[in-house]
């Protein structure tokens, strides 16, 4: 860890997805980024970033690499991350809709559906209104999971309809027997503790705010 | 303006398009042929699965003109996997992408693979919703697809050879004019569109961001994790393996171990670690035996 106040070196992990993109959207943001393929590359890094790509492939990598059980050993001590789609199911206490072996690292209390928007003929654009935000936020939905439950901890920052011509939006319409907070329009972006995630791919537009959000999410979290 | 209307959703735009291929890469697209082997895919870690009735060493055998699959073998894969399905249609047949469209793939390939249905012109990939991905051989080829609407290039390879070497004549050859264009002046950027028979503002883009406007990735003829490595190394952002993984001893293990070497293709300690016994690779074809070469189909 650096020490209090100086800017942490966020590591973006890079087994497969969009990486790339989150180290640019990083660095035009002044912060330092590196890629990260190995429990090695960790060292240094202070927040983690985990891209939009393919959940079940980057859970199998994550595996394989020996990242897993470091991550998570950091995540448990409080390492502020930041996911975007497939990096959000992957922080997700809960997946639905996911392989049975697909693993996550419950950092963030929420329960999220895989590709629940619908394949990629479905895929869309949509401009957000975002809390913290000014403007909409132009968001970049792709075979896009969404959250289905949220823990108590949990905030909403952003939210999104889906499309009515989805059968199984209803899924998500009904208020819970369970006493667990069900939304008509889906939660997209959500904050707890230091955990960022969205549905949808800030790393796919020129707009840094959504890293500019989470940048200082990382600043508040080292003064503490 | 707000997120509580459906409505507000734009649907097939080139940034949703081109976004799927984004989160593609550094991955492996395999062909598979039964829902079993679409399971095998996933479970190595595949990041996509090209629906297909034959793989292309087998099209290549059997000869006879080849279509697209039948809907049901294609929903059949849809029904067994959570990854993005992608299925061929062949290259002009524009009637063969709608019925795929229909069934909701979330990738098409304008495939030289499949025989040609039309000699002189490709699908307009812009009436459709659904991303197109097309082979080429050379950068000019690239460039034309890309006009048309296509949303993913890929080398073409020599598919269903398991030799590599087509691949990597067609990666140096885009790669390597795309490294010259970045050095052109603006008076030689004309004659480079003139050149390679391309649009010119696809020309200048390219001088500018030294890059491909879609992801490139690389397909035909590999067998092995050294090949996938290779490729990526030459500037691939991703592979598609065909007849590869399941013309192969043990299809399992070699499709995890091309799915590993080609995240860490940078470190041939992994490389190597995952390439000890795997059984024998796919037999694999010399270029020089072959009456048919698929990568001349596409103009």
């Amino acid at each position: 860890m650096t020490a209090s106040g100086d800017p942490p070196l966020v590591g973006v992990v890079a087994l497969q997805g969009a990486a790339a993109e989150h180290v640019a959207a990083f660095r035009r943001l002044g912060a330092l980024a590196v890629e990260v393929r190995t429990p090695g590359d960790l060292d240094g890094v202070g927040a983690v970033a985990l891209p939009g790509g393919e959940s079940t492939t980057m859970s199998h990598l994550l595996g394989t690499s020996g990242l897993f059980e470091p991550l998570a050993e950091r995540l448990a001590g409080g390492m502020p991350a930041f996911g975007t789609c497939a990096g959000m199911i992957l922080l997700a206490a809960e997946v639905l809709d996911g392989r049975p072996d697909q693993r996550c690292f419950g950092a963030i209390d929420i329960s999220v559906r895989r590709n629940a928007f619908g394949r990629q003929v479905a895929s869309f654009e949509a401009d957000l209104d975002t809390e913290g935000l000014d403007e909409p936020f132009e968001a970049v939905f792709i075979r896009a999971p969404w959250v289905e439950r949220i823990g108590s901890s949990v905030k909403v920052l952003a939210t999104v309809s889906p499309r009515s011509t989805l059968q199984d939006a209803s899924a998500t319409l009904a208020e819970g027997p369970d006493g667990l907070k069900y939304h008509r329009s889906v939660p997209v972006l959500c904050r707890s503790g230091p955990i960022l995630v969205s549905s949808f791919h800030p790393e796919l537009t020129a707009d840094d705010r959504i890293h500019q959000i989470f940048l200082e999410m990382v600043g508040a979290s080292v003064a503490r | 303006m707000n997120s509580g209307d459906g409505a507000s959703h734009l649907v097939g735009t080139v940034r949703v398009k081109r976004g799927l291929a984004d989160m593609l890469r550094g991955g492996v697209i395999m062909d598979v042929v039964t829902p079993e082997q679409a399971k095998i895919a996933e479970d190595a870690g595949a990041v996509a699965v090209m629906a297909l009735e034959r793989v292309p060493a087998d099209i290549r055998r059997d000869g006879g003109v080849a279509r697209m699959s039948d809907p049901a073998m294609i929903e059949g894969i849809q029904a067994a996997v959570t990854i993005p399905v992608m299925a061929k249609a062949r290259i002009g047949h524009f009637g063969e992408a709608q019925v795929l469209e229909s069934l909701d793939v979330d990738y098409i390939d304008e495939s030289e693979v499949l025989t040609p249905a039309d000699e002189a012109h490709h699908i307009d990939k812009w009436a459709f919703t659904v991303p197109f991905v097309c082979g080429a051989t050379n950068l000019g080829e690239a460039l034309r697809r890309i006009s048309e609407g296509a949303c993913m290039i890929r080398s073409k390879g020599e598919a269903g050879t398991g030799n590599i070497v087509e691949a990597v004549r067609h990666l140096r050859a885009i790669t390597g004019d795309i490294r010259k264009i970045t050095q052109a002046d603006a008076a030689e950027l004309f004659d480079w569109a003139k050149q390679l028979q391309s649009p010119l503002g696809l020309v200048q883009e390219i001088a500018e961001t030294g890059r491909l406007p879609v992801p490139l990735f690389c397909a035909g003829g590999i067998a092995t994790p050294a090949d996938a490595s290779l490729v990526m190394q030459l500037g691939a952002e991703a592979v598609f393996v065909g007849s590869g993984i399941f013309k192969s001893e043990d299809p399992g293990p070699r499709a995890e171990a091309i799915v590993e070497a080609t995240t860490h293709y940078r470190d041939p300690s992994v490389v190597a670690k995952v390439s000890r016994g795997l059984g024998s690779a796919m037999p694999g074809l010399e270029m020089e035996g072959l009456e048919t070469k698929l990568a001349d189909r596409g103009w």
